[in-house]
């Protein structure tokens, strides 16, 4: 038993978060609210360069041939810098479908960075669909679109989103394993979840520690260390399952889906007490539109919803545990 | 990343669970914290020691077998997975052991560790005292040199002595220097309870059970030799005594996956569909509690420490402990509040909060220590 990471996995975070903070400030999480396609394409350009976007495909169709076990840290550090675009449905749903599939045209290019593929569990409410090359919809059967055509922008909270509905018209159904894209779509969401959470307890405990009321930094009273202790409680208890839910779906394990939906409930609720935290934490700065805590609040509000909210993971874990519901 | 069995933790589990098959006493027992029922659980935990189980993770020489943290961990899966209680020799074998392997002499080692392993000694914890509860440092029970007896004379009140009672010793915090600064000047002491001046008073818990004790200690003499660590340095070696407490040792995740196991036999026989997700919400409690443990044991065997961390655990399972035991009274409904398992461990579990450092205190660790928040 070795419940851990190898020094090369961990080199390979740091060198993603090194980036990720050159290329990702948050001014650049707020430029992708204002305008373009939503993300930035010279940092999804670099993180094609790193490997990142081709992690999971075969060395030959020009990925790193690697496991969502070396995707986890990676994808948790793009939460951390609230990367805007599809970076999981792309690299962690994506990539390895459509290697699977056989479709090694456009796997090269989306493990490049040269081609852009969303992907969506609805056809009605696809992500930064404007901005893709190709759609992949996951309802209930898995359907490839080349060139989608868009509808009007729905006005996500997260602006960097570009939800808009697709028409499916002249898809072509893919054979493939539906229930493992949506475990790994939903395992990438739970990994990104944990590095937001990480990302507002270090900006909260940095606020409050410089902050002074009544002479003292208000991090010094009790009511906000408390805050902020039950914030990291959760997420030092959702990352272990968010990773223990990395080797199940890389082992394709019968509990592949228990674990993944009890990585995504509880990282669920971690980056949503953490958000809950650091906005209260923050006081009246907090809730203004100039302080940048509002576009990684807003990231975990979608991200807690997005690939199954949690009564849907509680559910999956319930069934797994006591049978599936209706029977005794 | 590997989070498989191998074949040999495979084999110790196999044997540590046929052997408690074999042997294990009559359940359910009468609880350990009465004098009906103290006698009955030391017994079998002499049986455990006489069968080679009792310690597992100790060296061969102190009665253990050398087993690794992970055959530990598969221990206690497989001992509270079998029914079996919790152990009345705790605090001696799981708190005051890791401290005397760290900071005890051999001749210490040699003398208290196979005693204690056999359970002809019980070791009860001398902390709190009717001042000095949270505030550990505020301790007022002094120990004064008598160099003519090459020993120190001990006096003063302990209180919450869990199963003091029925146990023959205690360690405990000790002022040595009523000059120094309050952290310093206190010495670890080990007590026989049988010593003349001793005095032990049992107090009820709110659960009716006998398991609290105050002691009064009247220059009770304690010889050189059962200074613990050194004079005068028994805050540093208390405090390696509550990391364990906090962190791994105390409560294995065995023991609430066991209780989780109950939970969900209790759901199959009231299955009452809107109590579902609280099921789930416990069993995933638990699990999450299994598998960072199994990421803290990783990084002990490559030999790192965990320091502060253990408040992480102790503030977790404590709070986990209750719900567990609340969705079980939600789902016995309005019986619940008839005596039976679920409204005794119910009762046991609320005091996890309070004990081995109140959850508030760990919070201002975990704010303090881990987070860098200033210090109020």
């Amino acid at each position: 038993m070795f419940f851990g990471f190898t020094d090369e996995q961990l080199a390979f975070r740091d060198g993603v978060r090194a980036l990720l903070s050159r290329a990702c400030p948050p001014a650049a999480v707020r430029a992708a609210w204002e305008g373009g396609p939503g993300y930035d394409p010279e940092a999804w350009a670099a993180l094609g360069e790193m490997g990142v976007l081709g992690l999971l495909a075969p060395e030959a169709a020009g990925g790193l041939g690697m496991s969502e076990i070396d995707m986890v840290l990676l994808l948790e550090e793009t939460g951390r810098a609230a990367f805007p675009g599809p970076i999981v449905e792309h690299a962690a749903v994506a990539v390895p479908l459509l290697a699977a599939a056989g479709l090694f045209d456009l796997v090269g290019p989306a493990a490049a960075g040269r081609l852009v593929v969303t992907v969506s569990d609805r056809a009605d409410r696809v992500g930064w669909v404007s901005a893709a090359d190709v759609a992949v919809i996951l309802s209930p059967a898995a359907l490839l679109l080349s060139a989608p055509a868009a509808g009007p922008r729905l006005e996500c909270v997260d602006r960097s989103r570009r939800d808009a509905a697709v028409s499916v018209e002249g898809a072509v159904a893919l054979d493939t394993d539906v229930g493992l894209a949506l475990d790994r779509a939903a395992l990438g969401t739970a990994a990104q979840l944990c590095g937001l959470a990480a990302h507002l307890i270090d900006v909260t405990v940095e606020y409050t520690s410089q902050r002074r009321q009544f002479g003292v930094p208000i991090g010094s009273y009790q009511a906000v260390k408390h805050h902020l202790a039950d914030a990291l409680l959760l997420l030092e208890h959702a990352r272990p399952p968010v990773y223990r839910a990395a080797w199940s779906v890389a082992h394709d394990l019968p509990t592949r889906s228990r674990d993944v939906s009890m990585a995504k409930a509880m990282a669920n609720r971690a980056a949503g007490v953490a958000a809950r935290v650091a906005l209260q934490c923050h006081g009246a700065i907090g809730y203004t539109w100039e302080s940048d805590l509002h576009l990684w609040l807003k990231r975990v509000w979608v991200l807690e919803r997005a690939w199954g909210d949690t009564s849907h993971h509680r559910a999956r874990v319930a069934d797994a545990v006591l049978g599936p519901a209706g029977q005794a | 990343m590997d989070l498989t069995e191998t074949a040999d933790e495979q084999d110790f589990r196999a044997e540590a669970r046929a052997w408690l098959a074999a042997n294990k006493p009559a359940l359910p027992m009468p609880p350990g914290d009465t004098a009906a029922g103290f006698p009955v659980h030391r017994a079998w935990e002499r049986a455990l020691f006489e069968g080679g189980w009792a310690v597992v993770s100790w060296p061969t020489e102190y009665g253990g077998r050398d087993a690794s943290l992970w055959e530990w961990l598969i221990f206690e899966e497989e001992y509270y997975a079998a029914g079996l209680p919790q152990r009345v020799a705790q605090n001696g074998i799981f708190l005051l052991a890791p401290t005397i392997f760290e900071f005890g002499t051999q001749e210490q080692k040699d003398r208290i560790l196979p005693r204690m392993a056999g359970v002809e000694d019980l070791w009860c914890q001398g902390w709190s005292e009717p001042d000095a509860g949270s505030d550990l440092a505020g301790i007022k029970s002094r120990a004064v040199r008598d160099d003519a007896a090459s020993g120190w004379r001990l006096s003063g009140q302990k209180t919450w002595t869990t199963r003091g009672a029925f146990c023959t010793h205690l360690f405990g915090l000790f002022r040595t220097d009523a000059a120094a600064e309050r952290h310093r000047g206190m010495t670890y002491f080990l007590v026989d309870l049988r010593s003349a001046g001793v005095t032990v008073r049992p107090v009820d818990k709110l659960d009716g059970d006998a398991g609290f004790a105050e002691v009064f200690l009247d220059d009770v003499f304690v010889p050189d030799a059962d200074v613990l660590g050194g004079v005068d340095r028994g805050w540093n070696v208390a405090m390696a005594t509550t990391g364990s407490e906090r962190g791994l040792s105390l409560r294995s995740p065995g023991r609430f996956a066991a209780v989780m196991t109950r939970l969900r036999d209790l759901w199959r026989e009231r299955p009452d569909p809107t109590l579902r997700g609280e099921v789930a919400d416990c069993w995933m409690e638990v699990e999450a509690y299994r598998l960072a443990t199994e990421m803290s044991v990783t990084r002990l065997a490559a030999g790192e420490r965990l320091g502060a961390e253990s408040s992480l655990n102790k503030v977790w399972w404590s709070e986990m402990d209750i719900h567990l035991h609340e969705a079980a009274l939600h789902l016995l409904g309005a019986d619940a509040d008839l005596e039976g398992p679920w409204l005794r461990g119910y009762q046991f579990a609320l005091a996890g909060p309070i004990y081995a450092g109140t959850n508030e205190i760990q919070r201002n660790v975990i704010a303090e220590r881990l987070l860098g928040l200033p210090r109020g």
